[in-house]
């Protein structure tokens, strides 16, 4: 019989009774929560099972939810069986002030550059990892630049405001707006200013 | 004398130490990219390498999160750039699966064209250099003038050869003109006998041979641990193939082989990218008997019809109302995507090459992930050289095809 996303879910709310949450199926590929203190008990009954097999990792990486008050960091994992073909997302949300993960390097060796990238982003704290160092930016780096509060355009133009892209602002990131505006609009009035 | 030494205390890292550390890379003509590998060499015997990464990282996925999908198209051309189109293909397949765009038939054959011609030019690069670490130039010199006919073809699709920001969403462009299918004709009546040429060259040549077979090899187990996917995974013996596996494209319309290895070494990886050339030429030849086999309007058909997305043609734009609207909308990128994530992947010249898009609703991408299958299987690289000689450190890096746009991203 060929693994469904039914079967998948069954088997983890059997074994993992009440912990799992937000199941859902976008776009046909199975996602669902953990808790981050059971991530590699997750991954290891996927591994493991006879039936599940998910032995091959995808991809893993993390995205930030400023909004998200004391579960602002997410760790995505991507797993494929590639027995029965079917791939699995799963996540673990963690607060960004402490960003404490367990690291799956010692069930993948290929999450170890995967985890760096991730730590190197996100600042994500993989515990357990071998070499936890900055793997793409330089060494000296002392912020994790993928987070959401460290806008990519120069805040001191104000021909690159975020509603041209739908989201109104700093405050569409959720950040604290009050903040944003105090230091931003002071540069902003100066620049206007200047080009007048 | 003897006693006298006893004596002397050597200063740490002088010649007398047990191993030499040795700087291959940042930039050193072997290594085809911006790789460092710091190795600890016992006489010529590799104890250990450490690799660095991140030379030419450029933060792509960050400029991502500020870009509408369209203009991420470009900075895919740079991830791969031996094979853009692929990588371009697998963006425009990745928008398509969140906005939910039926593409025509006629459309998916001429991107698998473009994506066999993109695969076949990345394969012939990397076993040619293969051939130029082994010491065998010719090979190289024989190859390389028909990756020179691929672009041309990319050329007269879309008007740029090595980052090709091809295709759009929905489609192409501009219609495939017929200067483009006699090039292609004439690639397929050409390529063949030169690649014939070169497996003759290299195939069963017995100091190519012993120069690679038992270089730098992985089991399939190992390998699957590492996230090896692609040729490198398939000259281990697992015949995992993105085409197959999730087709996208209509990739189910083709008949065609997974070449696999079986130990994982420079020699299998070698003889599984020649073999998997001649099969993206047997997909080539399928393809365009379809494109060919369309007749009145459904040979005119090379993009969906998806306005909102679809850059209207300038002609359009000058003398009609509606496409005037699309045509601003979609440079201003005042477009809204839908909410979702979606995880889409394509079968790279060297992996799969996965996009994980998160759509909360606005212009541009909430978070975009590459998943560069050179940057996971890179990892294996110390594992591989361990205990072989400094020359076959060489070969095993060229051989597993690693491009530093895709690594470093």
């Amino acid at each position: 019989m060929a693994l469904t996303n039914e079967i998948i879910k069954q088997k983890l709310t059997d074994k993992f009774a009440g912990q799992l949450s937000d199941w859902t199926e976008p776009y046909g590929m199975l996602t669902f929560t953990a808790p981050k203190e059971i991530n590699l008990k997750v991954l290891q009954y996927l591994f493991d099972e006879e039936e599940l097999r998910f032995q091959f990792l995808t991809d893993l990486q993390a995205v930030h939810y400023p909004q998200n008050k004391g579960a602002e960091l997410a760790v995505v994992y991507h797993l494929h069986n590639l027995v029965d073909n079917i791939r699995i997302r799963f996540k673990v949300f963690t607060d960004i002030n402490k960003p404490d993960v367990f690291s799956a390097t010692a069930l993948y060796q290929s999450a170890n550059f995967m985890e760096r990238e991730t730590y190197d982003f996100y600042g994500i704290n993989f515990i357990g990892h071998p070499n936890l160092i900055r793997i793409l930016n330089v060494d000296e780096m002392d912020y994790f630049p993928m987070r959401k509060e460290y806008p990519l355009e120069d805040q001191t133009r104000i021909d690159k405001d975020d509603e041209m892209f739908g989201r109104g602002g700093a405050a569409g990131f959720g950040m604290d707006a009050t903040v944003a505006e105090g230091t931003i609009s002071e540069a902003q009035k100066t620049n206007h200013q200047n080009e007048i | 004398m003897s006693d006298q030494l006893d004596h002397i205390v050597l200063p740490e890292g002088s010649i007398e130490k047990q191993t030499t550390t040795l700087n291959l890379g940042p930039t050193h003509p072997a290594t085809h990219g911006v790789f460092q590998n710091i190795l600890e060499l016992d006489g010529e015997r590799i104890m250990k390498a450490t690799s660095t990464v991140g030379y030419i990282h450029r933060a792509f996925e960050k400029i991502a999160e500020r870009r509408n999908l369209y203009q991420i198209t470009p900075l895919t051309d740079r991830l791969n750039y031996c094979s853009s189109p692929i990588n371009n293909m697998g963006w425009h397949i990745t928008c398509e699966k969140l906005l939910n765009v039926s593409i025509p038939k006629r459309v998916d054959y001429l991107r698998v064209i473009i994506m066999e011609l993109a695969r076949i030019s990345d394969h012939l690069i990397c076993n040619s250099i293969v051939g130029v670490d082994s010491g065998a130039y010719s090979g190289f010199l024989y190859l390389m003038q028909y990756r020179e006919l691929i672009y041309e073809i990319y050329e007269e699709v879309c008007g740029s050869r090595l980052t090709t920001n091809i295709g759009r969403i929905g489609g192409f462009e501009r219609n495939f003109t017929n200067t483009a299918f006699e090039k292609l004709e004439k690639f397929l009546a050409e390529y063949p006998k030169q690649l014939k040429e070169f497996e003759n060259l290299f195939t069963r040549n017995r100091i190519f041979m012993e120069r690679t077979i038992g270089c730098g090899p992985i089991s399939a187990a190992r390998a699957l641990n590492y996230g090896f996917t692609g040729p490198n995974l398939r000259a281990a013996g697992v015949d995992y193939d993105v085409r197959v596996h999730t087709p996208y494209s209509s990739y189910q319309d083709f008949d065609f082989k997974i070449p696999v290895g079986k130990t994982g070494d420079c020699y299998d990886r070698f003889l599984v990218r020649n073999e998997e050339m001649w099969e993206s030429i047997n997909i080539i030849k399928q393809a365009w008997q379809k494109v060919q086999e369309f007749k009145g309007a459904e040979a005119e058909v090379f993009h969906a019809d998806t306005p909102a997305y679809y850059l209207p043609p300038k002609k359009d734009v000058y003398t009609k109302m509606e496409a005037l609207i699309y045509h601003f909308k979609i440079i201003m990128g005042e477009v809204d995507m839908p909410v979702g994530e979606v995880y889409s992947s394509v079968e790279g010249a060297n992996g799969e090459l996965g996009f994980y898009l998160i759509s909360d609703g606005g212009r541009t991408p909430y978070r975009l992930h590459f998943r560069r299958p050179c940057f996971i299987y890179y990892q294996a690289y110390p594992e591989l050289t361990k205990g072989g000689m400094l020359s076959d450190a060489v070969i095993t890096m060229s051989s597993l095809n690693l491009i530093a746009g895709e690594l470093d991203a």
